[in-house]
This record gives structure tokens, sequence and C-alpha cells, in this order.
């Protein structure tokens, strides 16, 4: 049942830090986040790390675990072999606040940058009438719990500090399909946007960001993808673009 | 320190960032006020995002027959009649409104056939009444609350240039003070998370919307947030706690593996059709069905297992009872030595839907029980036992205004007020009770703040809050706050839990009083940077007060009902039912007394049956037929 673990947990600062080395028990069924906080209670007072539901419902607890983000309450323990050594790192891609909490306030900034949602004018609370299967393909991205692991994997901002300003990263890309595809948002232009402003064209559907969403959303291929044609599309066809216009000014869906 | 904190002037100050905050955020900001939202956890994390079975509101989309006063009434029931009345009519009548409310704002419900938003069953509802998005209805909310906030943040930078100018979020910062000038309240003291650096927030109104106290208790679905924070923060202010004693054990919490004892597994599996067996395989609530609620549910499995087609003609099966009867009723199956090696029943769901319905109705339970506990739900039972989920006792408010009774320029909103659900709340009721009470504290925050003005803080009040804060570093070698804190849990789990007795409830008492006194003694390791051990020392304090006052309170209540059961008082009680206890502060120990429940006025009284009446109410308050 219980075992005796070795981790090595990245501790610091924003200035300096690295690996410490701590052995540590642990009972079947647990999971990482589980361990860390037995070390916080036993042997680090002061290891900070984020949590809130401990049931991979709040994206709080991302880090990296033997080099691959996750979140740590729904990473077992059993996952790994007996005499493997866990290595439990902060998430690469936003500055280091302490130990295993990072600086995301990045993500914050971008989501300022999504222009909000913009119903109809003219539409009366409860006179809203859609059908399952209108609203499923936005409530699939409506189920990310911003943990963030999409954004802190992709390339285009885990390896370039420098492209952080212009490109919103997957998680906003979801957001701009979701509106996208939402049934009553007014704004007809989302991809232009996405591509314009938010730096879709970066994207070079590599996937990473799909395979580390604890949520399964498909972010590659129901989002990114998607857009991504019809960003083309609209582009280059001189008569849908023409058809948008019209339709926005007369203000049907 | 005092020449070196950061400060900030508003005109409210928010402390809380789960529904009820935001929904009192965005009501100040329509005002046209501005408006500081604090939060110990990052923006979007809040408790409220847990929230999985649904939102009620008598929108009537899926049984039309469904209306305010059904809904009054499930409520009523639900709270066994000691509900603040007025809390639980605004909240019937303006629930879906709210909720409609939310979909003008980017939410996607569910739907129905017809295109409107779904509605599913839940305990203690009449009607199916909670709007829900799968399992996840909390992230929901939440998020569009989230996105109509930077909606107003975009609003305000196209005219002012910049989108946090007048309402911003300060996430990961603990409030560890409501500060006072003359009576009235002057604004809010803490410190940042990440660094332990302090804030001064000046305003003269504060919404308290800090949520829950479940970590108070060893096995919990709660956060670690949930450490009434804003119970505490009210109480050292000079508010009043009102009914403390009452706490909501959820039936259903996971029992194994033992890393994940107490997160919740949400009444929508049993409103779905889960049923609960023990292990002789006996489906054991059509034992435990009171006499109250004979007539509305099905004594046999035919008379149940047909309700799930035709709810009309038959009476709804025993699984969908309120809480609090079906968490005694796990409790007594596992004492009888019923329940399965990890103290806990089983709950099905597998034997009444296919594993595509329950996957696509129950997303995350499938998700939570095949990750965490290698269980795959659409083929086995989950094990599951109660969890102490949900505290109806809170700050004393003004129902129409969320003001806090006894302190001007205090407001209180979502779990942390109190009344609105009586005994015990039924489940769907919170999420609804967040919005239409936070947007009555936004507004009523902003009506006070117009009337009074401004209330500045003194440097006097700063250096006191701020001596505080730095206590814990000043002392070394002293007690532990991990270690304290799971005496705590201890304590409570065993004096103060689902059954309590006077002798465990007075043990209770002067073991909590010695903890207080040893927690003056803490000492931290390690500096303020992100120090997990440091932000506990608080934490603590306010688990410890709001321990008291709920040891307290049900000490004094000599009966049972709803989320307080007394094994030497077992029955519910008219008289009892007269009375609300009201927790206070004398600044050394915390203080209970008795004062009326507001009666039923008339047009209410008569909303009901006098039959049922009659299964509450004194002969006297039946005779008199409502107060006006
Ligand atoms: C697992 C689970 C499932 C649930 N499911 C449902 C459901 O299906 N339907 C339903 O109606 N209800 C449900 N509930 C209950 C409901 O979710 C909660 O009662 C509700 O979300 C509480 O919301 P709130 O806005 O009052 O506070 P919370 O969402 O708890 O937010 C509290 C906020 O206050 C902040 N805070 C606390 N203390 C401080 C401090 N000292 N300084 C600064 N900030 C502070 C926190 O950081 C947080 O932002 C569920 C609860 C749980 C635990
Ligand atoms: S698919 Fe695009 S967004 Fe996703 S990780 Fe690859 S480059 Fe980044
Ligand atoms: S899309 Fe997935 S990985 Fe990205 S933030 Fe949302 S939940 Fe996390
Ligand atoms: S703690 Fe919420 S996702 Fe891990």
């Amino acid at each position: 049942m219980a075992r005796t673990l070795k981790l090595r947990i990245w501790r610091g600062t924003d200035k300096d830090g690295g690996l410490q080395d701590v052995t540590v028990e642990a009972n079947s069924g647990e999971v990482v986040l589980d361990i860390i906080h037995r070390v916080q209670a036993t042997q680090m007072g002061d290891l900070a790390v984020r949590w809130n539901c401990k049931a991979g419902k709040c994206g709080s607890c991302s880090m990296e675990i033997n080099g691959k983000p996750r979140l740590a309450c729904m990473t077992q323990i059993s996952a790994y072999p007996e005499d493997e050594v866990i290595t439990i790192t902060p998430l690469r891609a936003f500055p280091v606040i302490k130990d295993l909490v990072t600086d995301v306030s990045f993500n914050y900034k971008k989501a300022l940058e999504v222009r909000a949602y913009e119903p109809p004018s003219d539409l009366a609370p409860g006179e809203a009438r859609m059908q399952q299967v209108d609203v499923e393909r936005s409530q699939e991205f409506r189920k990310c719990i911003e943990c963030f692991l999409c954004q802190n994997t992709c390339h285009v901002i885990r390896d370039h500090e420098e492209n952080k300003k212009s490109f919103a990263g997957p998680r906003f890309f979801i957001r701009l399909a979701e509106l996208d595809m939402h049934p009553l948002d007014t704004l007809r232009n989302r991809k232009q946007s996405a591509q314009k402003e938010h730096g879709l064209g970066m994207c070079n559907i590599t996937k990473c960001c799909t395979e580390v969403c604890p949520e399964h959303i498909r972010i590659t291929d129901n989002a990114i993808i998607p857009m991504k044609e019809r960003v083309v599309d609209v582009k280059y066809d001189p008569l849908r673009w023409l058809g948008s216009v019209i339709r926005k000014r007369d203000g049907i869906l | 320190m005092t020449n070196t904190i950061e400060r900030h002037k508003y005109d409210i100050v928010v402390i809380g960032a789960g529904g009820a905050g935001l929904r009192a955020a965005v009501e100040a900001r329509e005002a046209g006020l501005s408006v500081a939202i604090v939060c110990k956890s990052l923006f979007g994390k809040a408790h409220t995002v847990m929230a999985e079975g649904g939102a009620a509101a008598s929108m009537g989309n899926v049984n039309e027959k469904d209306n305010w006063m059904v809904h009054f009434r499930d409520t009523m029931r639900g709270g066994k009649f000691l509900n603040h009345y007025r809390m639980a009519e605004l909240h019937a009548k303006e629930a879906p409104d709210r909720i409609w409310e939310l979909e003008v704002w980017g939410a996607l419900f569910d739907r129905t056939k017809e295109g409107k938003i779904s509605q599913r069953n839940f305990g203690g509802h009449e009607y199916p009444r909670l709007a829900h998005v799968g399992d996840r209805t909390g992230l929901e909310l939440i998020r569009t609350m989230q996105q109509r906030i930077v909606a107003l943040q975009q609003k305000d930078g196209r005219e002012t240039g910049d989108p946090e100018k007048n309402i911003k979020v300060f996430a990961e910062v603990t409030i560890t003070e409501i500060l006072k000038e003359n009576g009235k309240v002057a604004g809010a003291y803490g410190y940042r998370r990440e660094n332990g650096a302090e804030v001064l927030f000046e305003a003269p109104a504060v919404v308290i919307a800090t949520g829950g106290v479940g970590k108070t208790f060893k096995i919990t679905s709660n956060s670690w947030e949930g450490t009434g924070d804003g119970h505490a923060l009210a109480l050292k202010a000079g508010a009043n706690l009102v009914d403390m004693e009452f706490l909501q054990f959820h039936p259903t919490g996971m029992v194994w593996p033992l890393s994940v004892k107490g997160i919740l597994v949400t009444e929508s599996v049993r409103g779905e059709g889960g049923i609960l067996t023990n292990t002789l395989g006996e489906r054991f609530m059509f034992k435990y069905i009171p006499d109250v609620f004979k007539d509305k549910y099905a004594d046999n499995e035919a008379e149940a297992d047909r309700w799930y087609i035709d709810q009309d003609n038959n009476r709804r099966p025993p699984e969908l009872l309120p809480r609090d009867e079906v968490a005694r009723a796990i409790n007594s199956e596992v004492k009888a030595g019923r329940g399965t090696e990890h103290g806990g029943v089983f709950l099905d769901v597998s034997k009444r839907l296919s594993a595509e319905v329950i996957k696509k109705r129950l997303p995350s339970m499938w998700h939570q029980f095949y990750e965490l506990a290698g269980v795959d739900i659409t083929k086995e039972p989950m094990e599951v036992g109660p969890t102490c989920h949900y505290v109806m006792g809170g700050v004393e408010v003004d129902p129409d205004s969320a003001a806090a009774v006894g302190v001007d320029g205090l407001f209180a909103a979502g779990e942390v007020a109190g009344g609105m659900h009586g005994s015990n709340r039924l489940g769907g009721n919170s999420l609804t009770d967040l919005l239409v009470f936070g947007r009555r504290a936004g507004k009523g925050a902003a009506e006070y703040v117009k009337s009074h003005g401004e209330n500045p803080v003194s440097e006097a009040s700063i250096a006191k809050a701020a001596a505080k804060i730095a206590l814990p570093f000043v002392s070394q070698g002293g007690e532990n706050a991990y270690s304290l804190h799971q005496e705590l849990q201890e304590v409570t789990h065993n004096l103060v839990g689902i059954i309590r007795t006077g002798v465990e409830l007075q043990e209770a008492i002067e073991k909590i009083a010695e903890l207080r006194k040893r927690s003056a003694n803490i000492s931290v390791t390690g500096d303020r940077q992100f120090n997990p051990g440091f932000h506990l020392v608080f934490d603590l304090d306010n688990m410890l007060l709001v321990a008291e006052s709920t040891a307290k309170s049900a000490l004094l209540r000599e009966e049972s009902r709803g989320g307080h059961t007394r094994d030497d008082f077992p029955g519910m009680n008219s008289t009892w039912r007269q009375v609300n206890h009201i927790a206070s502060f004398d600044g050394e120990k915390v203080n209970i007394k008795a004062q009326p429940l507001p009666a039923l006025p008339k047009e209410l009284f008569d909303l009901f049956d006098v039959h049922e009446l009659e299964k509450y109410m004194t002969p006297e308050e039946i005779a008199k037929g409502g107060s006006n």
C-alpha cells in the first residue's frame, strides 16, 4: 500500500532556485497534489503551490511533472514506477513567483483583449431559442477550466518570449471560436480578428495544445483549423465578404 | 510598515469572486460606482466553479406548472420552515430573471427540444427546475460573470483609456480585517499572498461574498478557500451570524481512495436516476421517508421507477429526499454495519442509463471516478458517504438590501449570508441565491454609498491591522498552524458532526477554546513570499471563530432539524422553529442569543395547505394564520 516516494521539487523565486530532493510517504490512490501537501505539512511549511478543487475542475494546480504539463490533482502516483524519481517543476512559459507558483497574468491580459460577446440588442431575457446541436459546438470550448496548460505548452510562446505580444494562444483561440460559433453573438468578424489581432497565423497546427488539455477539448481540430480555413475563405472570396457586410448591416444573424 | 503599504480607493470593495461577489460587482459598476473585487485565488477559480448540478429557477420550461410559489414552498419545506421567508420569497421570484440574464451575457445552458433552457430534477424540487450545463454549471456561471466583468472593463477602456479604472480584480489577496471609522465601514485591509505585502482598500461600503466554512471540518467538499473568512470578518466587525448550527452534510461524497475523501458526487447522479443500496443490495431509502414527506415520495420501487417516465401520476423516488434526510439515512446504514469497507454505501446509475447517456449527462462525474478512483460509473456503482458541504448559517442581513444587521456600510451575499435556506438548503438553490442576493447586495451597497459618501480610514486603524499581520513572524518556536488545523478538524468531525449530543458539544466548546488559546502562540517558518504556512494562520483564526459559533449554537438548540441533528433531542419541535440563534463576538468569545424568527405573512402562509403547516407550526401560529 504505502510506498516511499523520491521527488525532486523545484524551489526558488524569480531570482534563483533549483531542484531539491525530498523523500516522502505516499498511500495508494494518492495524486501528486496530495504528496505536495504532505511535503508542505511535514517538511517544507512554506512550499508554494496553487490548488482549489482537487478534482480537475478549477485549473489551479497546473505544473510540469517529469517535464509534462499536467494538473497535479489529476495525476496519480501509481502512474509512475516504484523506483522512479518524480520531478516537479513550475510551468515553464510563465515567470516564476515562488516554487511551483507562476505569474499567469499574461492570460488575463489576453482575455481582456478578446472583444466581449455581443448579444443582439433586442434580445429580451428568456426569449432566446437555440437548439442543443447549435450550442454544443461552443459548449465544448466553454468546458475550458483555464488551467493554461495549453498556453504553457504552445511552442510559439514557450520558447519565444517575444511572441507573447502578438499571440493570444490556444486558450483564446477557443474563446474566439466559441464566440464565432455562438448562435447569438452579433460580431461577425471573430475569425478575422483571430487572424489579425490575436496571432492565429503564427499557429502551425502542431496540436501540442490539444494533447495536454485536461478537458479533452479538441483545440486544434475543432477551433483552430476551422477558423483558419474560413479565414482563408473569407479573405479571398469577395462574394462571401460582401455577403457578410450586408448581413451585418441588416442585423440578420 | 505603514508607509510602504499599497493603497487603493474605491466606492465599494467586494470580498470574494465567486458567483455572489461577481454579481454584486457587476451591479455596483452598472450603477456607476468604482469597484474593487478581492479574492484569495486567481480570478475564475472561486468555489462556485465547482458547482455541478445546476441553478434552481422556476422558469417552467420543462413542466409549465412550475412557478415561484411552488419554488418558494419547496424551499421552505427543505429548510423546515426556519428560512427567513422574505429571502426565500425574493429568491423564488427573481431566480428566473437572473438565469435569463446570464443567457443575455453569453451563457450557453443545455436546451429543451423547443430550444429553451433545459431544467433537471433535483432533491426537494417538485418539478424539473435546475438550469444546467452537463454537470459543470458552476463553471458556466463563473465564466459568464467573469466575461461580463471583462465586457464592463472593455467598455471603461473605450471610454477612459484604462479598462481597470473603475472595476479591478485583486486576485490572490487575502482580506484580514474590515476597517471601521465612526462606527461605520471605511474599508478593508489585507495582504498579497504572493509576497505578503500589505494592501489597504479605502471604501465606504464592503460586500462580503466569501463563501463557506467546509475546511473547518475533516471531510468536506470545499476547497482550501472555505475557511469562513467572511463569517469571522463580519463577527469581528460587529455583525451577527444567524443559525450557525446548521451545516449541510451532502449525502454523497467520495469515500475512496482516501485522498479524495469528501469530494462531491453531484446530486444529479440521483436526479438522473441513480439509486442507493447497502451491502445487502437493499434499496434502503424507502425505510427513511419521514412522515412530513410521505405523500410526496414513493414507498415502493415500482412507483419510484415509474416516476422517471411519468411524474404527474407517481410519487418521487426517496433518493431525491432533501439532503439532510439522505445523509442521515446513509449514516445510519453504515452505523448498522451495512456499509462498505470504506464506510460508504453504493450509488449506481449504470443500471438505469446507457454508457453513452451517462457520459453525456454526467461527464465530469465519469471523469472524476475514472481518473481518481479507477471506477467506471457506466459499469459499476460508486461508493459514497456524507461530506461537509454547505453552511446554512451566516451573516444576518436585511433581505431586500443584503445589508448586514448592525454595521453600516457592510453587506453580505451568497453562502456567507444566513437566513435564506433555513435549516437545510435544497440543491441548486445556492447558485441562484448567489445571483439574486449578489445583485441585491451590489445595489444595496451602491445606494448606501450614494447617500452616505466617503468615510476615510485613520492611520491608527491601519497600524492596528498591520500589526496583526506581522504577529506570526514575531514569535519563535511556537505552535504549528497545520497541526492546530488538524486538531480542530478532529474536534469538529467527532463532536460537532452529523449527529450531535449535548455532552459532546460541551466538550467541543472547551476544546475549541483551548485551541484558540494555543493559536495565539503560532509561529511560522520562512518569510512572506507565497508562504502557505503564513496564510493558514489567518484562515485558522477564522475557522476557530466559526467552529465556536457552530458548537455554541448547536448546544443551545435542543431539537433536531435539517442540518442539525441531536441524538439527545431527536424530534423536530415547533417551539424551536420560532427561534433563530444569533451569534456575536465580544472580542474574546462568541455569545449566542435567541431571537424570534420573523413570522410568515398571511399571503405566504396561505400558499400552503394548513395541514402541512400543522406539521411545523404550533397551534397558536396556525390559529393566527400568518402575521398580518
Ligand atoms: C463541489 C460543490 C458542488 C456544488 N454544486 C452546487 C450546485 O450544483 N448547485 C448549487 O446551487 N450549489 C452548489 N454548490 C454550492 C455552491 O457552489 C456554493 O455555495 C457557492 O458557489 C458559493 O458561492 P459564493 O459566491 O458565496 O462564494 P465562493 O464561490 O465560495 O467564493 C468565495 C470567494 O471569496 C474569496 N474569499 C474568501 N475569503 C477571502 C478573504 N479573506 N479575502 C479575500 N477573498 C476571500 C474567495 O477567494 C472566493 O473568490 C456546490 C458546492 C460544492 C463545494
Ligand atoms: S496547435 Fe497551434 S496553438 Fe496549439 S500548440 Fe501548436 S502552435 Fe500552439
Ligand atoms: S483549453 Fe484546455 S488546456 Fe487550455 S486552458 Fe482550457 S482547459 Fe486548459
Ligand atoms: S486543484 Fe482544481 S484542477 Fe487541480
